[in-house]
């Protein structure tokens, strides 16, 4: 089963949990993605997530489905934030359900790593003085 | 053709706005508007790279457009 949201408003950690929990899986690994204070020295102010929220969301289908092929997980949830987010607040959380733990911590590794190469979505860096697109320039 | 763009991320400050007409001869490829867009727009071609996405799918270079396609640059994504 999956489940995907692009969401402007704050991403609900138990309620992701809650879904992916079933009787027949045995482990369930979590990544959730947080908005920290400090890159490269300079203070982060906030960031702010811009989504090609059409595509964003077939790319991000496109994971959960690989993921539910490549390993045995039965469930897989990916949901995304935009907007304006502080520091400590969730940008992203992914959550898998799996028999046992290797395949659950393998997909879920999986899952992040592809959406942050693959899913048009774009995070601006504001510090105190200035900001940045994040990866735009070489 | 008269084409709309779509731009995101940092995109949207190059081309000064978020959708981009422009004028593409008919059946022009996603190579042709990349250099369409890069003369107009130099700048693109400083960024780390950019893809076209063509009806919400990452195009290749020789795909052809069609007037009634939605068009997106999408330059080097960061989610997470």
């Amino acid at each position: 089963m999956i489940e995907v949201k692009i969401s402007g408003t704050a991403l609900n950690i138990q309620s992701c949990i809650d879904w992916v929990m079933s009787p027949q899986c045995g482990g369930i690994d979590i990544f959730i993605g947080t908005v920290r204070n400090i890159t490269k020295g300079k203070t982060v102010v906030r960031l702010e997530f811009e989504a090609y929220e059409a595509m964003a969301l077939n790319e991000i289908r496109k994971i959960a489905e690989e993921t539910l092929h490549k390993w045995p997980v039965q469930k897989i949830l990916i949901h995304h934030r935009t907007g304006v987010l502080q520091t400590g607040e969730v940008p992203v959380i992914i959550a898998v359900a799996a028999a046992h733990r290797d395949a659950a911590f393998e997909a879920c590794r999986y899952a992040i790593d592809t959406l942050k190469q693959t899913v048009p979505i774009w995070k601006k860096e504001v510090f105190e003085d200035g900001e940045i697109w994040v990866a735009a320039h070489p | 053709m008269k084409m709309s763009i779509l731009a995101f991320g940092i995109v949207k400050e190059i081309f000064g706005a978020s959708v981009l007409d422009i004028e593409l001869t008919d059946a022009a490829t996603v190579d042709e508007l990349k250099i369409v867009l890069e003369q107009k727009y130099p700048r693109l071609k400083q960024l780390a790279s950019y893809m076209v996405a063509v009806n919400n799918e990452y195009a290749g270079p020789d795909q052809k457009i069609s007037g009634k396609d939605e068009i997106a640059i999408i330059p080097p994504v960061s989610g997470g």
